[in-house]
């Protein structure tokens, strides 16, 4: 290490990124703050000393009943990314390991699909919906967030599985495995880590999708983006119910976000930056 | 050598999302285009009738359609601005040797996990709003009168909230990049001489350039559909002041029941995204090679 880092120049960077970091974090810390606030000290001006109540917390649960937006939320996220991968690892492992001409104009054309404006397709899906009696049901949000994730989960999962030596399926073939052999034995124990990964970043994504859960949405399927967004007419709670509502409805996915950090690169940008 | 049998396998197993992804983007797709031609309203559903391109001709002379383009090139425009070069300081600062890197970067890359209606009603209220938001806390301090962010600056308050949002993603992305830089190669320009602002335009500038592409690419696909944020602030108002194409669309087809009309501008909406899509694939296209 040829480069002399002088002490002087890591304290100005240290203190220039922390309050950068803090300047852009203050919103979350301030919901957090604002959450154990009572309802005059939230609109009291700015202070970050709260009194420390937990009565919005319990308010937003009785009032409101928080937990059943919240399950929806854990079961359309949980649910599709499973539903997902179930279609998608077939796929991806065919293209990493048996690859033809073809391979990459379907990668290609799948991510297209991606490219595709919600709000192009917005009136036929509704009225799909509308026809199917899939409105505001767990099972056609499921169906939604599944499809709309699905090219990112073939695409997280190929750039993975390309990544396993193919000498050691080689090994395994002339050791006479046959395929299901191969991929039960041989090279599940190495794709795990890139299909929990991309299990982790694609629950995020569904947990977050706020066009189709708000827009294809009531009651009983409404997930959290819809009871946040509900929050929006005046009639809604006040600031500090607001505020431990938001934290509840973000501390699950931004806790898993941190350990997605790697991941989310890869992930969003399709293998393109690493 | 693969036989023919697992060719076949292969196939069997990619048939699923294959068919399941052509399925998804032609049905709804052939429906949009279908009803674009159509006058079709859901309040006289007894009544639909081709109308050739009538539904075009309606939404192009509408003067809320020019005013949602220009407001939604506003907010792509807006946000990449304030992403990229925002994402190029930050990143250069975290690629500096700190105390605490860990905890800095979690920090900051936190927003991004923040879903958009938390993200803008937290704007709108704790921060942006007149009488008790933080903004106008400050305001007050210096004794300067608090702004009315939504109601003065609608599109701007819109492009503020989005930015925070998007700002992490870039910034990740673009430190990303940072890091895979030869370390020997920015050694060889110090001793050469080169100092900050050369090694900046010379050096780390073409070395991002393809991040840079992705991060605008990527983030205009997400931003050309802004949708949560401009729901729960502002409703698309005042007036038409920030309404996006998206919204507009959505209030065409949903408030006021004219599939026809919406069709006309979804369609118009997937040829804007495709211009888009064009360029990102090649992008992304060039890495498969490789």
């Amino acid at each position: 290490m040829a480069r002399n880092v002088t002490t002087r120049h890591k304290i100005t960077a240290t203190v220039a990124a922390w309050i950068v970091a803090l300047i852009i974090f203050f919103p979350i810390l301030y919901t957090i703050i604002t959450s154990i606030k009572t309802e005059p000290e939230a609109i009291a001006g700015f202070s970050l000393w709260p009194s420390g109540t937990f009565e919005n917390y319990i308010t937003v649960q009785t009032q409101r009943d928080y937990l059943k937006p919240f399950m929806n939320s854990v079961i359309l996220s949980v649910g599709s990314t499973i539903l997902a991968l179930i279609i998608a690892i077939p796929s991806a492992w065919a293209m990493a390991f048996s690859p033809t001409k073809r391979t990459k104009d379907i990668l290609m054309w799948m991510l297209s699909t991606k490219m595709m404006p919600a709000v192009a397709v917005l009136v036929p899906i509704y009225l799909l919906f509308r026809d199917f009696g899939l409105l505001d049901s767990r099972i056609g949000l499921t169906v939604m967030l599944t499809l709309i994730n699905l090219p990112i989960v073939v695409w997280m999962l190929y750039t993975y599985f390309r990544e396993i030596p193919g000498e050691i399926l080689e090994a395994a073939r002339m050791d006479g495995a046959g395929l299901w052999q191969e991929i039960v034995y041989v090279l599940t124990p190495m794709a795990v880590p890139g299909i929990a990964s991309t299990l982790l970043l694609n629950i995020i994504l569904a947990w977050n999708e706020s066009f189709w859960t708000i827009r294809l949405s009531t009651t009983n399927a409404a997930p959290l983006t819809a009871f946040i967004a509900s929050f929006s007419s005046p009639q809604g709670l006040f600031w500090a119910k607001l505020s431990a509502a938001s934290t509840m409805a973000i501390a699950p996915i931004l806790i898993l976000g941190w350990f997605s950090q790697k991941q989310l690169v890869r992930g969003l940008t399709f293998g393109a930056v690493k | 050598m693969a036989t023919q049998n697992t060719k076949t396998l292969a196939r069997l197993m990619m048939a699923p999302s294959v068919l399941l992804l052509l399925v998804w983007m032609i049905v709804p797709l052939a429906m949009t285009l279908w009803f674009s031609f159509q006058n079709y309203n859901l309040l006289d559903p007894s009544n639909v009738s081709f109308t050739g391109l009538f539904n075009y001709q309606f939404f192009y002379t509408d003067p809320a359609f020019f005013q949602s383009i220009w407001n939604t090139l506003v907010i792509v425009g807006g946000v990449l601005l304030i992403t990229v070069i925002g994402g190029i300081a930050i990143a250069l600062l975290l690629d500096q040797p700190i105390f605490g890197q860990g905890i800095v970067r979690i920090l900051i890359i936190s927003p991004f996990f923040v879903m958009p209606p938390v993200a803008a009603l937290v704007w709108k209220n704790m921060i942006m709003n007149p009488s008790y938001g933080v903004f106008a806390d400050i305001s007050k301090f210096f004794g300067l009168r608090p702004i009315d962010w939504f109601a003065q600056y609608p599109l701007f308050s819109i492009v503020i909230i989005v930015a925070w949002q998007w700002l992490p993603f870039a910034t990740l992305i673009l430190l990303t990049a940072l890091q895979s830089l030869d370390g020997e190669q920015k050694e060889a320009a110090e001793m050469d001489g080169a100092n900050f602002l050369n090694r900046f335009i010379y050096l780390v500038v073409p070395h991002l350039a393809r991040s840079i592409t992705v991060v605008i690419l990527i983030q205009t696909i997400f931003l050309l559909g802004v949708y949560a944020e401009i729901l729960v602030t502002t409703n698309g108002g005042p007036g038409y002041a920030s309404t996006n194409l998206a919204f507009l669309i959505y209030r065409t087809a949903l408030l006021g029941y004219d599939v026809g009309g919406a069709s006309a501008g979804g369609i118009i909406a997937v040829v804007l995204a495709n211009i888009v899509a064009f360029f990102l694939m090649r992008a992304v296209g060039k890495n498969l090679d490789r």
